[in-house]
């Protein structure tokens, strides 16, 4: 039920855009690691204000069975939406556009991990939107992403990714919910660094060739930065875990804190010394 | 990996619970009838949701979030708003949640909860009423489970009392048959406040607030919501067929009793400072 708040230009006079950032600008992005204790692993991201959790569990034993892939982990992702994150509320039931994003980002994902590891297993991936605007599946690959290192799945690679859009003829980066409606265009994508190879592509909208290829070009670049934000993130979560701070944790029944313990011996005895 | 996929439960903690119970003690040092930590955590969903709050009491963490519609009232009452509490066991919150859709333990806890709200008479539903029996307020709380470690009923409610609290909504009028926005911001009329105090019976204990490794081990829970008159206003057995003596239903209900007025007191100091 919120007014109608289409906006007279999506770009002023001075070329900034309805929230004040510039074309190539992402919106502020805070990523956090480990937030959710009963996963093997997790990660939430805040972009601007779309947020999103985003959980691993596995590998595991897969029901059902006939799912099973014999020579590699089946992964499975399930994108869900809550009922309001969204201005109007969405209907608790999985919708057909769920079902898609959750195929593609399990698409943009799955080159970057070593399923071959656990055959017949299956690696979920949950991930939940708890504000959307705009850009979700994209900031949901960075969680996901980030979710599964937590995780301890071997990876090639964090996955990142951001959509590029366009409004009055020029190229956007990471569109807002109002850039997304009433802009020209939507790109997201995802690569693998370090090589850059895109592991999501969609389009909707109007561009030319050569607008395409200077999009995709745009995503890529900023892809490079978001992988950098990914690794910082990463290193937060596990860097931070001395001796002194884990007394501090409730440790009672914790399996994961366990395992996260041990990747972090390393890295605490150094900083003890 | 924390893996309890099979519900399932080692005769090794039964044991140490028993035991532990015997003495006085709980898994987690707490007393029988203490509560874990509660944090509540207000309008998290600010941009999307007309109220919405986290709390996390332990280990355990919900969201609930409320959108406010217009639509039809039910025929039988076509001058009150609707109030509808809905939760999903989301498998992002334990290996237990398993993918499909709602089985008997995600309907109870929607159930009970949304019965707490309901039964309280927590909303003012006659002053959700834009045009009689054409037009009222739908007020939907719905609740995801975050992260599971027990309890996850009285979690939900405090969860769902303070999205309510925090709730503020566009007025609406009907201009033309049309309905538009004044423009004015509404406050929920809340009157009323239950919040679902939980306790597990374990042999011949009872303790409130189970973690859940209580959870697998108990032969029933009882729940019970307490309203601002220390009423109570819903009742739910469940969590298992082990019958339960009138001593200890006494018992609990002393237990809830206890806890409820500084429950209901912490959410409201927390609203209040969220919204200095």
């Amino acid at each position: 039920m919120s007014p109608d708040d289409k906006p007279d230009n999506l770009i002023n006079a001075e070329g900034l855009r309805v929230d004040g950032r510039r074309p190539d600008e992402l919106r502020p992005v805070e990523m956090k690691v480990g937030v959710l204790k009963q996963a093997d692993g997790s990660a939430s991201i805040r972009q601007g204000n779309t947020y999103i959790l985003a959980a691993v569990y596995g590998p595991r034993e897969l029901h059902p069975r006939h799912l099973t892939l014999n020579d590699r982990a089946y992964l499975r992702v399930v994108y869900r939406m809550a009922t309001f994150s969204v201005p109007d509320r969405k209907r608790p039931a999985p919708s057909r556009r769920e079902r898609e994003i959750s195929m593609v980002i399990a698409n943009a994902l799955e080159p970057a991990l070593f399923l071959e590891e656990f055959p017949r297993a299956v690696v979920d991936v949950f991930i939940q939107v708890i504000q959307a605007d705009g850009g979700t599946r994209c900031a949901s690959i960075n969680a996901a992403s980030l979710a599964l290192a937590d995780a301890g799945i071997p990876m090639r690679t964090l996955v990142p990714s951001v959509a590029v859009g366009k409004a009055q003829g020029t190229l956007l980066l990471d569109l807002g919910d109002a850039e997304d409606k009433y802009g020209e265009g939507d790109i997201p994508l995802a690569t693998l660094p370090p090589q850059d190879d895109i592991t999501l592509l969609q389009q909707d909208g109007h561009f030319t060739k050569e607008e395409l290829l200077e999009a995709i070009e745009m995503g890529v670049t900023a892809c490079k930065y978001m992988h950098e934000l990914q690794k910082e993130a990463l290193k937060q979560a596990y860097a931070k875990r001395r001796p002194a701070d884990d007394a501090e944790v409730d440790d009672e029944d914790d399996d994961d804190y366990e395992d996260d313990l041990e990747t972090d011996l390393g890295e605490s005895d150094l900083e003890e010394e | 990996m924390g893996d309890y996929s099979a519900e399932t439960i080692s005769h090794i903690d039964r044991d140490y619970i028993a035991d532990l119970l015997k003495r006085g003690e709980r898994v987690d040092g707490r007393k029988f009838d203490m509560y874990r930590p509660l944090e509540i955590e207000l309008n998290p969903v600010a941009a999307k949701a007309e109220g919405s709050a986290i709390v996390r009491l332990g280990g355990t963490t919900v969201i609930a979030g409320v959108k406010v519609l217009v639509g039809e009232p039910y025929s039988d009452n076509p001058n009150e708003g609707v109030v509808m509490v809905t939760a999903e066991l989301a498998p992002i919150a334990s290996p237990l949640f398993e993918l499909g859709p709602p089985r008997e333990n995600a309907i109870e806890l929607a159930r009970v909860v949304d019965r707490g709200v309901r039964e309280s008479e927590t909303i003012d539903v006659k002053q959700l009423c834009i045009e009689e029996g054409k037009r009222v307020y739908m007020v939907f709380a719905d609740v995801y489970t975050l992260e599971y470690d027990g309890n996850l009923i009285d979690a939900s409610s405090m969860a769902v009392n303070a999205a309510l609290l925090t709730t503020e909504y566009d007025e609406m009028k009907v201009e033309d048959k049309d309905v538009v926005a004044t423009g004015k911001k509404l406050k929920l009329p809340v009157q009323n406040m239950a919040i679902e105090h939980t306790v597990s019976k374990i042999g011949d204990h009872i303790v409130i607030d189970p973690v859940l490794k209580e959870e697998f081990v108990q032969d029933c829970r009882l729940t019970m919501a307490i309203d601002d008159s220390e009423k109570f206003t819903a009742l739910q057995k469940g969590g298992g067929s082990g019958p339960m003596p009138m001593s200890q239903i006494d018992e609990a209900m002393d237990i809830a009793l206890a806890r409820s007025k500084e429950i209901r007191k912490a959410i409201r100091d927390a609203v209040a400072s969220g919204s200095e």
